[in-house]
């Protein structure tokens, strides 16, 4: 099958791992990758934010991305971003009366899933240990982030992928369906409460012992990560692909976790051999994308 | 907003007034909140625990979320036929020996209270729970005319006596504890002193020997409504402590202060709503008191029975087609009780009436939220959508906040001046109307922090501008994300960032910043991208996958962490009603579910 991978904007920017370990876990199920190269956000800081109008170029950009490239379906590792383009984008030109630009906001919707969703509902994953080589030897708990649990009904595809990986023990996590306080531009809004509800998350987590809290929406670790390092707390924030990608041959090491970057061993080709054949590739879907 | 003609000729739209205003911004106000651990501990209690009452008697019903249907489309028919449906209602009140009254806002509602009390020669009156008259202030008006009222619901009684203000829609005294109680009770009733224990059942009989001396003394009851029945003109109130029956039955004359959207159409609905109401605010299978009554009965009960029936904004909420669903709440309190926000923050917080979820899209709303009073309610929410999740009428909170906050910025934009300029001469004719009735000098009807001095673009308006630009481009992307090793280069040494300047600096005060990554992935990947075979034999070696096919979706849910169709927004469903069709694999339990999930928006 042929996949375009949606990175998000925060994974792209901020968590570029998270987007390389999506691609992993396709590629190794014989899947073809694409990268839209016109791609940028889903919408979703603007509608939140009440700024209708400025979200409208940033729906449109997504969905002349998704449409100039050719692919069966779309992948993104964030429940909420995935969301957002169903929810969200429709509404949004609707708003702005472009019905014909909500109807294609739709399809792309329609075609576009989260990991979880598309692992399990469309790849028939269930097994992650067996089907994907997964291997993560260590305790870890799961926060189902707000959107992918209610706007997605993502209900236990994530959980059953989790305690599938060879050796990893999953502890539940006491009021897993709390929010954790991101919201968006919530967090610096309204930051009194958001500090409250993530101190209170941050508390659930530790009861758990793991101190590794998976999830699958980046920007709610961004949140939870950094207040748990504010507060002095030992709890560490790890994407659910992450995890999922990890193997024997090339196992995720707890202390490479902090680090945003993508490690050097995932390049083949080193940073002064660069501009490889790929780079042409990408090129010419930017050019189609806008 | 986009209004609608409602057929009524040269009309101008009805703002509300009253205690519908929050009176610093919500951030502000929850700050100075939470700095108060008991009233949090009491309220994490307290809604932990209703939430868990609830869950469980919600669980038992089979026919819940069909349920919850129904209640959403007869609350529908009523805002679609309203006009006629009241009409009805007040000729079946009429004809049953009823006096109807009609008030436009709090002001005239509070006028016509008072009248009619003074027309009795009384100065007290016992008074039934009810947010209608509390969103008029209507106690303190009359305090104002010399007349007393005592709240006869043991948690209204609390908040009366204590001088308080309510923080919750059910439990008014919710932010109280025993010992906080009983300390209110020996001060404020006469002959409790020092016997008074903080025990349950002690405090409620001291309550209950105060309060029976004037339920027998008192001819004249003020109550709200739960439901008016178009057909029959017949009125009900549900409670659960008994007070409100003796508040409709003992004193000769009733006084009925009803907001217009609280009408059901026929009396076979109140099957729908005795079944959604008891189980979703007490999370008990039926409440222990339904009363009802139409008209008046010759030797049974009141004498006199008047209804005065309150637009306060209602009509300007029905107008709006994004927001009117806000009209279908039935004051339930689910929401609050799981509202995130709502348990750390509190009820105060919150300012109006109103607290929590419903609070932060009905008071903006009924005020219009270009008066700037409550423009940071629609803020006071992470949209995590537990709300929607729990309505029993399907009101999709989180999609109203986001229509609010949009009209929020339009105000902002100037794309509102003319019912920003409405709006704002509402607040400050009530304001001086009451303070006339009082003798009080009037408030200013501006906060001074909401006072703007020009149209320059806000901090927000620059921030969100130039996100739009930078994110509606994969190239600008591209070129922004070169930045990315400069950021790295300047934050490693530290570990990452602790301080931001301005707005944003909401984001530091609670949490750090990370390194950034050295390049973006999609800098990386127009490298890389192409390294597909060494990627797969660097993660698996020898390994061999087991064949995996068409998906077939596991059949349980996140066992037991939510409830079925739970996704909010009919703009969802489309979608997701489409991919049920695509996805290779078996029904999906998410596609079963988002079909019937279509919460109409009309
Ligand atoms: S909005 Fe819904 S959940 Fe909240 S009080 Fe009203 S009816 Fe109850």
């Amino acid at each position: 099958m042929k996949i375009a991978i949606f990175a998000t904007c925060i994974v792209d920017a901020m968590y570029p791992k998270v987007a390389l370990a999506t691609v992993r876990i396709l590629e190794r199920l014989g899947h073809d990758v694409v990268f839209p190269a016109g791609q940028g956000c889903c919408s979703q800081m603007h509608v939140n934010s009440g700024y209708i109008d400025e979200a409208l170029p940033v729906v449109r950009n997504h969905v002349e991305a998704f449409t100039a490239v050719d692919y069966d379906v779309a992948v993104a590792p964030s429940g909420s971003c995935v969301a957002s383009l169903g929810h969200q984008q429709p509404m949004v030109a609707r708003k702005c009366g472009d019905e014909g630009l909500a109807r294609q906001a739709e399809e792309v919707a329609g075609r576009t899933y989260e990991l979880s969703e598309l692992l399990v509902d469309v790849l028939g994953v269930t097994d992650a240990e067996k089907q994907l080589g997964s291997y993560f030897p260590h305790r870890i708990t799961y926060h189902p982030s707000c959107h992918g649990l209610r706007l997605l009904g993502l209900g236990d595809r994530p959980t059953t992928l989790l305690s599938s990986v060879e050796d990893l023990e999953l502890v539940e996590l006491p009021d897993a369906q709390e929010c954790c306080g991101f919201g968006g531009t919530f967090s610096f809004k309204n930051p009194d409460v958001s500090g409250a509800m993530v101190d209170a998350k941050i508390k659930n987590i530790e009861s758990t012992g793991t101190g590794l809290c998976a999830g699958g929406d980046s920007s709610c670790q961004l949140h939870m990560n950094g207040a748990a390092r504010r507060r002095g707390s030992e709890v560490r924030t790890v994407h659910l692909a992450e995890i999922l990608a990890s193997t024997r041959a090339n196992p995720l090491e707890l202390d490479q976790i902090a680090d945003l970057s993508i490690p050097r061993v995932h390049a083949t080709i080193t940073p002064s051999s660069a501009a490889g054949p790929g780079g042409a590739q990408a090129a010419s879907s930017a050019g189609g994308a806008r | 907003m986009t209004v609608v003609d409602l057929g009524m000729p040269g009309t101008r739209i009805a703002y509300g007034s009253g205690n519908l205003y929050e009176e610093t911004p919500f951030p502000e106000h929850a700050r100075s909140e939470l700095g108060n651990q008991q009233m949090r501990a009491n309220i994490g209690h307290a809604t932990h625990t209703i939430r868990a009452k609830r869950g469980r008697v919600v669980g038992e019903l089979p026919d819940w979320q069909d349920l919850r249907d129904a209640g959403s489309a007869i609350k529908q028919e009523v805002g679609a036929r309203l006009p006629e449906l009241l009409e009805q209602f007040e000729a079946n009140v009429t004809a049953r020996g009823g006096i109807v009254h009609w008030a436009r806002n709090a002001a005239e509602a509070n006028r016509i209270v008072t009248d009619l009390v003074r027309a009795k020669g009384v100065d007290e009156i016992i008074k039934v729970k009810s947010m209608a008259t509390q969103e008029i202030g209507l106690n303190e008006h009359l305090e104002g005319q010399g007349i007393k009222s005592h709240e006869t619901d043991l948690a209204e009684l609390i908040v009366q006596l204590g001088d308080d203000k309510p923080s919750h829609i059910l439990v008014p005294a919710i932010h109280k504890n025993r010992d906080e109680i009983r300390e209110i009770f020996s001060r404020r009733m006469p002959g409790t002193g020092k016997t008074l224990t903080n025990e349950p059942a002690v405090l409620a009989e001291a309550a209950r020997t105060y309060l029976r001396e004037k339920f027998l003394d008192t001819t004249v009851a003020v109550s709200g409504a739960n439901f008016g029945i178009a057909e029959s003109g017949t009125l009900t109130v549900v409670e659960s402590e008994g007070n409100g029956r003796m508040c409709l039955t003992l004193p000769k004359t009733l006084i009925t202060v009803m907001g217009i959207e609280k009408l059901l159409p026929r009396f076979a609905d109140l099957e729908v709503f005795t079944q959604l109401l008891p189980r979703s605010s007490t999370g008990e299978r039926m409440n222990p008191y339904t009363s009802m009554w139409t008209g008046v009965a010759e030797g049974d009960g009141p004498e006199e029975f008047h209804l005065v029936l309150l637009d306060n904004g209602r009509s300007a909420v029905l107008g709006d087609p994004d927001g009117r669903s806000a009209l279908h709440c039935i004051r339930c309190s689910a929401c609050l009780n799981v509202c995130p926000v709502y348990e750390h923050a509190g009820g105060h917080a919150y300012g109006s009436t109103y607290p929590g979820p419903i609070g932060a899209i009905l008071s903006p709303q009924l005020t219009g939220v270009a008066a700037e009073q409550n423009n940071s309610l629609p803020y006071a929410s992470s949209l995590c959508g537990r709300c929607y999740e729990v309505c029993p009428v399907k009101i999709d909170i989180p999609s109203i906040l986001v229509h609010l906050r949009d009209e929020d910025v339009r105000t902002k934009h100037g794309e509102r001046d003319d019912a920003a300029a409405q709006q704002r001469s509402t607040v400050s004719a009530a304001r001086e109307a009451e303070a006339a009735a009082t003798g009080a000098q009037p408030e200013p009807a501006e906060h001074p922090d909401r006072v703007k001095k020009s149209r320059v673009p806000s901090e927000m308006d620059v921030l969100m501008k130039g996100a739009g630009v930078v994110m509606s481009s994969g190239k600008r992307m591209a070129l922004a994300e070169k930045a990315l090793p400069l950021g790295r280069g300047a934050l490693k040494p530290f570990g990452g960032a602790k301080w931001l300047p301005g707005m944003v600096g909401g984001w530091t005060q609670e949490r750090d910043i990370p390194v950034p990554p050295s390049q973006s992935f999609r800098n990386w990947w127009r490298k890389h991208g192409e390294e597909t075979e060494q990627r797969v034999a660097r993660d698996l070696g020898s390994t061999a996958l087991a064949p995996s096919g068409p998906g077939e979706a596991p059949s349980s849910s996140l066992a037991g962490h939510i409830e079925e169709h739970a996704g909010w927004g009919a703009e969802a469903q489309a979608v997701i009603r489409a991919r049920a069709g695509q996805s290779s694999g078996g029904e999906s339990t998410k596609s079963s579910d988002a079909t019937s999930t279509g919460e109409e928006q009309a």
